[in-house]
């Protein structure tokens, strides 16, 4: 039998798989990988301390800059805390805007994943086809609050600015290409031989793992756990609409990815019902005191965001700043599993169960 | 009835230089004047105009220094009071609500304002007998803003009695054990919470619950202090027994309160769509939970950046080293009272 | 072999005039360089993004000769599109370190260029021009593909303007 000695190996935190700063060292015995360490916190950028110096409307920037891929949703999750703790009202038009941003925003994040996770694997040209797609999207953001990346869109009691003329339809349009569009990715790479090879059987767990690592979005439903917070605990408008959500049952990576993919279709579907009951007119701004000031007390709320549950825990002392605010951040709940699955696995899985546990950095470290 | 009172006394003061300058002055020269003596204090105005004769120009200079010394006075008089409102309001009850608190220090920052337009309407008067007039005047107005602020101190007080009396009995915060019923329709979640106190009590220890107490405004949640040295037990109870089921620890926070620090855990029942808050506090010269690893692992690098940012030691976890700052950190930087080391690189 | 401009006939004359250029071979070098630009991709946080979106298919960076490398050993620009955390600084110098020269850095965001909307993080580092020295610097929270664009172009014109003039336009 061929023995092999074994070698450390530093993966990161400039590496192109590793979705930003992170680092992993391997221990590998061969190709097998026998351990693994991740080390984060290269981006560490100490947002809940800098929170606690500033009032919530402040705060909202440096919620679009944590999961800087989907910005919105993190807008949502702050917004939405301070709103319940105050028992705010917000007008429809407003929550129909928000809910709009942030199914698209979703469509925009998962096609970030999408295009990254298949550059991972080795497939180049999903990359640039998915970025053109959301391009549209940041360019109906750019329109809207005239940021493409980090929107501070969302405010307590509403939103910032109102659809400008035409949006609607716009986004009307954008969804309607894009079914048209996921048929060409469902073309082009689900049922390609290579990457079936690679995703299909890669970094398998079962639901009870899942559920004790804590996992949430694609990662814990990917188990065959039907567990999305849209329905599980409807916030803002989800109860209105119909959609389906989507589980697998191998819990491995291919799973994983038509999640995600079915997830974008759901999304579209959500947006076609959202964008046909936009109501007409309305305030976008809710009646909100002019100091925003949660009353003493605490609270932990969470919503569904592309990579899982993002939740908001805000210990408030009746002042205009938090005086705790934590985020429960999904990327950094889902790693946790990563170094349980990469053993035994070879080094080239090592990429695709990262890519598929789809992080963000910003999330991660905070 | 005080915050009426108070409502009263600035609506008094605020009438006549507010029916002024809102309500279209008949005269361009009473146009003019109220105008002026608020923005004097800014900028000089371009000219006097036509009405006004040199010799009150002269006065008003002198006037306008007193005048606002004895805004600066009252402001600061009102600072004060909205302080000591506001600390009033946040030691009345750790659960006073913050509503009223803020209210009322809104209502002492605008007792200045009152003051300084009462002296501005004050020194209306004409010219010739102003000169003698300003020191009663300045007498009186420092009378007015002294009860200003005493309203305000009164209203604050009063407002954090009446917010602090609901606020415990709701037991939004920190106060209402379990035991003693709230008068209010009971929550939803009463039973819940009866039942897993009831469950640690009697399959934990007797003393497991230091308190319980429903987070109404999240959503009637259950929220359970749980004594420190019974956490390990408990939180084994939470998971494994058939009937709470908490399978799925959402969210693990810790708070530093400056007197104690605190850990938040969120175990949730998946199935049957219900959790808990549990709260375990500890002491904050050598703050230590038991860890929670081995029984969700989603606590892992929860403890882990707990122990980094706020220096809680959680014995029992399997690897608890820093994890957002590097090793060679000095330092928990989420602690309230941690100074870094370096302002600049 | 002879030359003999003399005898050059006014054609030849008009085409030698229109085809031959004359410059120094530094020119020539930094026409060269500054068309293949190779940046280390180097995402740190959400700058990281807006860069990848302009290495997409709508802004194509490769148009400019700008192709993404992976390896400091195969780059020469390094492209600092993020936060530069305290944790990350000595191994965002060693980065540098490791690129062959001539190197080039470009600040991407405000965070790289003066701390950003993190200066008062006890994690974060005001700036990476306290690490290595930072030639072209792009505002922005993060800065538009199109402003990254301008920003490479911008150093592309310095590169050449420093090979025209000998001159250097930031020290280093």
């Amino acid at each position: 039998m061929i023995r092999t000695e074994e070698l450390l190996l530093n993966v990161g935190p400039q590496h192109p798989s590793t979705h930003g700063v992170f680092r992993i060292i391997v221990k590998l015995d061969g190709e097998v990988i026998t351990e693994a360490t991740p080390v984060m916190g290269y981006l560490h950028r100490g947002t809940e301390k800098l929170a606690e110096n500033l009032n919530f409307t402040q705060i909202i920037p440096y919620t679009d800059r944590m999961d800087y891929v989907s910005a919105m949703t993190n807008n949502y999750v702050l917004c939405h805390a301070v709103e319940k703790m105050m028992g705010l009202e917000i007008p429809e038009r407003a929550e129909f805007l928000r809910l709009i941003v942030m199914e698209l925003q979703r469509v925009a994040s998962h096609l970030v994943w999408w295009g990254t996770y298949l550059l991972d694997i080795g497939a180049l040209s999903p990359f640039l086809y998915a970025f053109s797609d959301r391009e549209r999207v940041l360019g109906l953001f750019n329109e809207l609050c005239g940021a493409r990346l980090t929107y501070n869109y969302m405010r307590v009691g509403g939103v910032k600015w109102d659809a400008p003329e035409g949006w609607i339809d716009r986004v009307k349009t954008f969804v309607k290409d894009m079914h048209f569009r996921l048929d060409e990715y469902h073309n082009l790479v689900s049922g390609n031989e290579i990457f079936l090879s690679r995703v299909k059987g890669i970094g398998k767990y079962d639901a009870e793992t899942a559920i004790s690592y804590g996992l949430s979005g694609a990662n814990l439903r990917c188990t065959g756990v039907q567990w999305d917070l849209r329905k599980a605990e409807p916030y803002s408008l989800y109860d209105r609409f119909q959609f389906d959500v989507p589980v697998g049952k191998n819990g491995d990576c291919y799973d994983r990815y038509l999640i995600r993919i079915a997830e974008l279709e759901q999304s579209l579907r959500i947006l076609e019902q959202a964008l046909e009951q936009f109501p007409g007119d309305g305030d976008t701004m809710g009646k909100v005191p002019r100091a925003i000031r949660p009353p003493a007390g605490e609270i932990y709320v969470r919503i569904e965001s592309p990579r899982g549950e993002i939740g908001c825990h805000i210990v408030s002392k009746g002042k205009a700043e938090p005086y705790r605010l934590k985020f429960r951040r999904p990327s950094f709940v889902n790693l946790q599993i990563l170094p349980k699955l990469l053993v035994g696995e070879s080094m080239t899985n090592l990429v695709t169960i990262l890519g598929g546990i789809d992080i963000v950095l910003g999330e991660v470290d905070c | 009835m005080s915050e009426e009172n108070k409502r009263d006394d600035r609506s008094a003061e605020n009438k006549p230089p507010e029916s002024e300058t809102s309500a279209q002055p008949p005269t361009e020269a009473g146009a003019e004047a109220p105008v002026e003596q608020t923005k004097e204090e800014v900028t000089e105005p371009p000219s006097e105009g036509d009405a006004p004769v040199p010799e009150r120009r002269k006065e008003t200079d002198e006037e306008k220094a007193a005048r606002r010394k004895a805004t600066l006075e009252a402001r600061e008089a009102a600072k004060a009071a909205a302080a000591l409102a506001a600390a009033e309001a946040a030691k009345g009850g750790s659960s006073a609500s913050a509503q009223p608190a803020g209210e009322s220090a809104q209502g002492a920052t605008e007792a200045p304002a009152a003051a300084a337009a009462g002296g501005s309407s004050a020194s209306e008067g004409d010219a010739p007998v102003r000169r003698k007039e300003t020191d009663e005047e300045k007498a009186a107005r420092r009378k007015a803003a002294l009860e200003a602020r005493e309203a305000a101190k009164a209203a604050a007080a009063q407002a954090a009695a009446q917010g602090g009396a609901p606020a415990g009995a709701a037991g939004v915060g920190e106060g209402a054990g379990a035991d003693a019923p709230p008068p209010k329709p009971p929550s939803p979640s009463q039973p819940r919470l009866d039942r897993v106190a009831a469950m640690l009590r009697e399959l934990v220890a007797e003393d497991a619950v230091e308190e319980a107490y429903i987070n109404e405004a999240n959503d009637h949640l259950p929220t359970l202090v749980i004594k420190n040295e019974r956490w390990g037990q408990a939180a084994r109870l939470l998971r494994d027994h058939a009937e709470l089921a908490c399978a799925y620890l959402r969210n693990v926070s810790g708070v530093d309160y400056e007197t104690h620090m605190e850990v938040v855990y969120y175990p949730w029942n998946m199935n049957a769509r219900e959790g808990y808050c549990i709260k375990v506090r500890t002491d904050r010269e050598s703050p230590s939970v038991a860890s929670v690893t081995p029984i969700w692992e989603t606590a892992n690098w929860n403890e882990r950046e707990i122990y980094d940012l706020l220096g809680v030691d959680f014995p029992g976890h399997p690897d608890l080293r820093r994890i957002m700052m590097p090793d060679d950190w000095v330092g928990h930087p989420l602690r309230k009272d941690y100074v870094p080391l370096d302002p600049e690189v | 072999m002879e030359l003999d401009l003399a005898n050059v006939s006014p054609e030849d004359r008009k085409e030698v005039e229109r085809n031959v250029f004359f410059g120094t071979i530094e020119q020539l070098k930094g026409w060269a360089r500054s068309n293949s630009l190779w940046p280390l991709t180097f995402g740190l946080a959400c700058c990281a993004i807006e860069m990848m979106a302009a290495g997409g298919a709508h802004y194509d960076l490769d148009r400019f000769g700008v192709m993404f490398r992976t390896s400091p050993r195969q780059a020469d620009v390094m492209i600092v599109s993020g936060t530069v955390t305290k944790k990350m600084a000595p191994l965002l110098k060693r980065l540098y370190d490791q690129m062959p020269e001539p190197k080039w850095v470009i600040a991407m965001g405000s965070c790289a260029t003066a701390g950003g909307p993190y200066v008062k993080s006890y994690s974060v580092v005001k700036g990476v021009d306290q690490i290595v020295p930072v030639d072209v610097y792009i505002p922005g929270c993060p800065p538009n593909p199109a402003a990254l664009i301008y920003g490479i172009n911008k150093l592309q014109a310095k590169i050449r303007y420093e090979a025209k003039t000998g001159k250097q336009v930031t020290s280093r």
